[in-house]
């Protein structure tokens, strides 16, 4: 029994930590808000010479053949820089559905040109009406009745839609499933399901991080009354509850990543407890954040409001809270 | 990361079963905090120490197993999932021994330390007085020096001491330095209860049990404590005893009074209860409440592995044990409160039960006593403020 990451594990995610300090920080998110692709320019690249993309994928196509336990601190890391970039739905989604499912020759094609960073492939999942970054994709993995299906851009129609978060660009995508688009039936989209979850779950958890640490870093500087109004005991159990609600989902999202990886029977039931147990956390944490800022939180030049409209796109995405607490109580309690 | 057992660790796991399935008594025992039922308590006390399951963490000399830390947790989950019953000798067991083998003197360990294994000394712990609750270090119980006997004569009063009543033993913060004041000059005490000058009286608890006592002192007389230990003594040093104290509230925040298993089994007989009552009650939101409560209790659960795992690697939890607390103790409270919701009109009744099965309420004792956690132990208030000073770093003033 040991219940930590490797160390080899917190290296890389400490690596991957360190590019996005100088990478992706509030500037250059900012940047994507406001430029064409919503992403942060050059810096995919650099993720992907760093493996971090292809990390679930097979060795023999670029990847480095690992598991999700391996993925879920670096996504963690993503989640606490508010990353533009569609890392946890390529690289802890896509990449294993197309791995595990494709047929030979698709998936070869496409890991590879995904590890090599020279093309996307965007996701639709059923569970969400939206599809991120589906401009510029490569190919499509969408969800139908049947299951997912691989598909070309060309027969995909879509129409643009705005978010609150300046970076997503998210779109609505229409197009007719058929049987030569298949590649995989309902237990390969619910495993997809299962892996969204865990992963969003990851960045939510970095996004509330990040968002308690804004917080606490401003109420010790900013005074009131003469005094830090970090100091104010309303203040102080604010604080308080905004960690207690991350650090007790934290154990749940490593463990579905884990379970995940040791395709655990309950996978399924660990990624809805840690969805939900993230989902809630980040509402809890954004909304303590915002009311100890007081009224510069309320602003867009302060940076809270990245990382708050972020999680306010995640905290539903890839099923809410009440959906997954709905699986878990389903699985439980019959 | 790696979530499996070994097979020394399944094999202790099934021991432990196997002996519980045998003894743990059924139907289970009255609460331990009345007069009749502490003595039924002690009786299965008795029964764990005999074969060597009162504390299955200590060395075998002390009357332990010298079980490892994954294999306790083993151990208190397969203990809670029986539904043996509550330990009576908690207080001695995970809050006074961990500070004993941390500052007390070998004579002191090999003393006191088999006898509240076996449940010869019953020990409460006498922190609280009238004007002392969460302001500990306010408190006023003196022990005036005694240099003709060696030792200390005690005045002063304490409360709301768990099991006052049923016990023998008291360790408590006394004021040993007249002119000190706030944490500095308080000794920590180890005190026989059936001394000259003390008086014990019990008293009843909003749940019914008469489990709490003040106890008063006038003059009772505890020597230094480098003689014959059964006389009592000071543990760790005169006038050092803040520390010595902080030690023990740390075991009762952190893991050790609360282990996951208690939670995780509570949690599995609220599925239960919901499979049996969930269909019949009117109340469209108690399903998500049962739910919520079983993913509250995995994660305290995973929190604790994570917890062992860093102890066991050399990594102490620190103040984080205050998010422990505040964690477990709210916990307790929602799940009781999905209980009673699921029982509906019924959850007033002290009995309850199929007729001619008729026990006490468990859910609405446990609801009572789940009310208590964010109370003792320090409140969770005060938790709040350790967690955003300690951890957070948060300015104090
Ligand atoms: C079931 C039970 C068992 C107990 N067993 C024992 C025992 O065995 N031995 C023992 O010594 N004691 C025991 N206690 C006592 C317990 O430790 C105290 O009740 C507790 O520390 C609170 O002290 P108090 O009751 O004096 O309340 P107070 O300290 O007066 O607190 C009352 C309220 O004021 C709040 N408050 C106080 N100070 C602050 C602050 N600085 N910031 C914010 N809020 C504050 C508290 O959080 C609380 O809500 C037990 C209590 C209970 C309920």
């Amino acid at each position: 029994m040991r219940f930590a990451f490797t160390q080899d594990q917190l290296d890389f995610a400490e690596a991957v930590s360190d590019l996005l300090a100088k990478e992706c920080d509030p500037a250059a998110v900012r940047v994507a808000w406001e430029n064409d692709t919503g992403r942060v320019p050059g810096l995919w690249s650099r993720l992907v010479e760093m493996g971090v993309v292809g990390l679930l994928a097979p060795e023999g196509v670029g990847g480095l053949g690992m598991g999700e336990i391996d993925l879920v601190r670096i996504v963690y890391e993503a989640g606490r820089a508010a990353l533009p970039e569609p890392l946890s739905t390529i690289a802890g989604v896509v990449v294993p559905a197309v791995r595990d499912h494709a047929n030979t020759a698709d998936a070869e094609r496409f890991l590879s040109d995904v590890c090599a960073g020279t093309s996307t492939i965007a996701l639709g999942l059923a569970a969400n009406p939206l599809v991120v970054g589906a401009a510029g994709a490569a190919m499509f993995v969408l969800e139908a009745d049947d299951g997912l299906h691989l598909v070309d851009p060309d027969v995909v129609e879509i129409t643009p839609e705005q978010s609150v978060d300046g970076s997503r660009r998210v779109s609505r995508v229409n197009w007719n499933p058929s049987s030569a688009t298949l590649m995989c039936g309902p237990s390969g989209a619910a495993e997809a399901l299962d892996r969204a979850a865990t992963f969003t779950a990851a960045e939510l958890c970095g996004l509330a991080d990040t968002m308690l640490t804004l917080t606490t870093g401003y109420v010790a500087e900013r005074k009131q009354f003469g005094v830090p109004i970090g100091s104010f005991q309303a203040i102080k159990h604010h604080c308080a509850n905004a960690m207690l609600a991350v650090e007790f989902a934290k154990p749940l999202v490593w463990r579905a990543a884990y379970s995940l990886t040791q395709r655990d029977p309950d996978a399924s039931l660990h990624a809805s407890m840690a969805k939900a147990a993230a989902s809630d956390a980040a509402d809890v944490v954004g909304r303590i954040a915002m009311q100890c800022h007081g009224g510069i939180g309320y602003t867009v030049e302060y940076d809270l409001h990245l990382y708050l409209k972020r999680a306010w796109s995640l905290i539903s995405q890839d099923g809410s809270a009440a959906s997954h607490r709905r699986r878990v109580a389903d699985r439980v309690l019959g | 990361m790696d979530l499996t057992w070994s097979a020394d660790e399944d094999a202790f796991r099934a021991e432990c079963r196997a002996w519980l399935a045998e003894h743990a008594p059924n139907p289970p025992l009255p609460s331990g905090d009345t007069a009749e039922g502490f003595a039924l308590h002690m009786e299965w006390e008795r029964k764990l120490y005999a074969d060597r399951w009162a504390v299955v963490s200590w060395p075998t000399e002390h009357g332990g197993r010298g079980a490892s830390l994954w294999e306790w947790l083993i151990f208190e989950e397969e203990y809670y999932r029986a539904g043996a019953p509550q330990r009576v000798t908690q207080n001695g067991i995970f809050l006074l021994a961990p500070s004993i083998y941390e500052f007390g003197t070998q004579a002191q360990q090999d003393y006191y330390l088999p006898r509240m294994a076996a449940g010869e000394d019953l020990w409460c712990q006498g922190w609280s007085e009238p004007n002392a609750g969460s302001d500990l270090a306010g408190l006023t119980s003196k022990a005036v020096r005694d240099d003709e006997a060696g030792g200390w004569r005690l005045h002063g009063q304490k409360t709301w001491t768990t099991r006052g009543a049923f016990c023998t033993h008291l360790f408590g913060l006394f004021r040993t330095d007249p002119d000190s004041t706030r944490h500095h000059g308080l000794t920590y005490l180890l005190v026989p209860l059936d001394i000259d000058g003390v008086t014990v009286r019990g008293f009843g608890r909003l749940d019914g049990d008469e489990g709490f006592a003040e106890v008063f002192f006038d003059g009772a007389f505890v020597p230094d404590g480098d003689g014959d230990p059964a006389a009592g003594g000071v543990l760790g040093e005169v006038n050092g005893g803040w520390g010595v104290a902080m030690a023990t509230t740390s075991s009762e925040r952190g893991l050790t009074l609360r282990s996951p298993g208690r939670f995780t089994a509570a949690t599995a007989r609220l599925v239960q209860l919901y499979r049996e009552r969930g269909g019949s009650v009117d109340d469209p939101g108690v399903r998500d409440a049962v739910a919520q409560a079983w993913i509250d209790a995995e994660a305290y659960a995973l929190y604790t592995l994570s917890d062992v795992t860093g102890i066991v690697e050399g990594r102490s939890p620190g103040a984080r044990s205050s998010l422990n607390k505040i964690f477990w103790s709210e916990l307790d409270v929602r799940l009781h409160e999905a209980a009673l919701r699921l029982l509906g009109g019924e959850s007033e009744l002290v009995e309850w039960g199929p007729d001619g099965q008729r026990v006490e309420n468990p859910w609405l004792k446990g609801y009572q006593f789940s009310l208590s956690g964010p109370i003792y132990a320090g409140t969770n208030e005060i938790q709040r403020n350790i967690v955003a000073e300690r951890v957070l770093g948060l300015p104090r003033k």
